[in-house]
């Protein structure tokens, strides 16, 4: 059951993170991105980690992507893009190479080592117990080992608050960023192409 | 029930991590750059509790919360960047913001 669960779970995860990277529409990728936190909801829940599948599905869906979106609808850039012109000539085959890279290396860590490859002690600060409820558990950690950087984020969370009115704040003489200066004028060899520069 | 199912949990990890680094080299509307780092800090979330229950902790589930935390401040200041820079460049891209470059 548990692995019938993971696999159809990891298949919508996949799924939905390919959708948040190829999708033209910016609107179909937000819209991705809530089946791929969805599947890790699911999984979390999998694991055993209830507190944490409903706080997944209450703060990313419900307040990040919806944050998202809303942005998306307010600036109005909801349109397609187009994703078949590749503006840095080779971008997209490096890239792809450096992600089959990355996840190369952990798979063959993850394969070789097999469980060996967690190292580290064993309920180091407390047991996942079975009688105890997952909620008690972590509030307990959080007030007790971890109540320092727990202040902390209290300061984070506060200073992206100022942080996010500060930059937001409609300035009262708004000057468009100006092109910059051409940078083949400068001696340097432009990043990009247009495609019209492209053709002769 | 597979033994080796904490394995799996975390190759779909870092399967999911790739994606979204992928994701964040490819795309060059700042929102899905934003998407696709998400994508990756859920696949350090999903690491971090396959962690915990390896190794009977339950720190790994306590860490996902901080993790949770830094996502949502975040996002916070790169919605604010966002849409400070679309008031003076509406149909900017990550490509044309290069006033730093050297």
């Amino acid at each position: 059951m548990e692995t019938a669960v993971f696999i159809v779970c990891a298949l919508i995860v996949l799924g939905g993170a390919l959708g948040v990277v190829m999708s033209r529409n910016p609107v179909h990728a937000a819209l991705s991105l809530v089946a791929t936190l969805f599947g890790v909801a699911v999984l979390f829940l999998n694991l055993g980690a209830q507190l944490l599948a409903v706080v997944q599905v209450i703060v990313y869906t419900g307040a990040i992507v919806v944050l998202i979106l809303f942005v998306l609808m307010l600036l109005g850039v909801d349109e397609d893009e187009d994703l078949d012109t590749e503006p840095i000539v080779g971008q997209r085959m490096i890239a792809v190479l450096v992600g089959l890279f990355f996840a190369g290396a952990v798979l063959a860590v993850i394969i070789v080592g097999k469980d060996a490859a967690v190292t580290g002690a064993r309920s180091a600060t407390e047991a996942i117990s079975p009688s105890v409820s997952n909620i008690v558990q972590i509030g307990r950690q959080l007030f007790t080992t971890y109540v320092f950087p727990l202040e902390l984020t209290a300061g984070l969370l506060t200073i992206a608050v100022v942080g996010a009115v500060v930059l937001s704040r409609r300035p009262k003489d708004l000057q468009p960023i100006p092109e910059p200066e051409s940078m083949t004028e400068l001696g340097d060899d432009p990043l990009t192409t247009t495609p019209g520069e492209a053709a002769h | 029930m597979s033994p080796n199912l904490p394995l799996a949990y975390l190759a779909l990890s870092a399967i999911l991590f790739a994606i979204g680094g992928v994701g964040l080299l490819v795309r060059r509307n700042p929102l899905v750059m934003i998407m696709c780092v998400e994508l990756m800090l859920n696949a350090v979330n999903l690491t971090f509790v396959t962690f915990g229950k390896m190794l009977d902790d339950i720190s790994g589930q306590v860490i996902v919360f901080f993790v949770m935390v830094v996502a949502a401040a975040e996002v916070v200041i790169g919605l604010a960047l966002i849409v400070a820079l679309a008031r003076r460049r509406p149909d900017a891209n990550a490509d044309d913001l290069r006033l730093l470059r050297g």
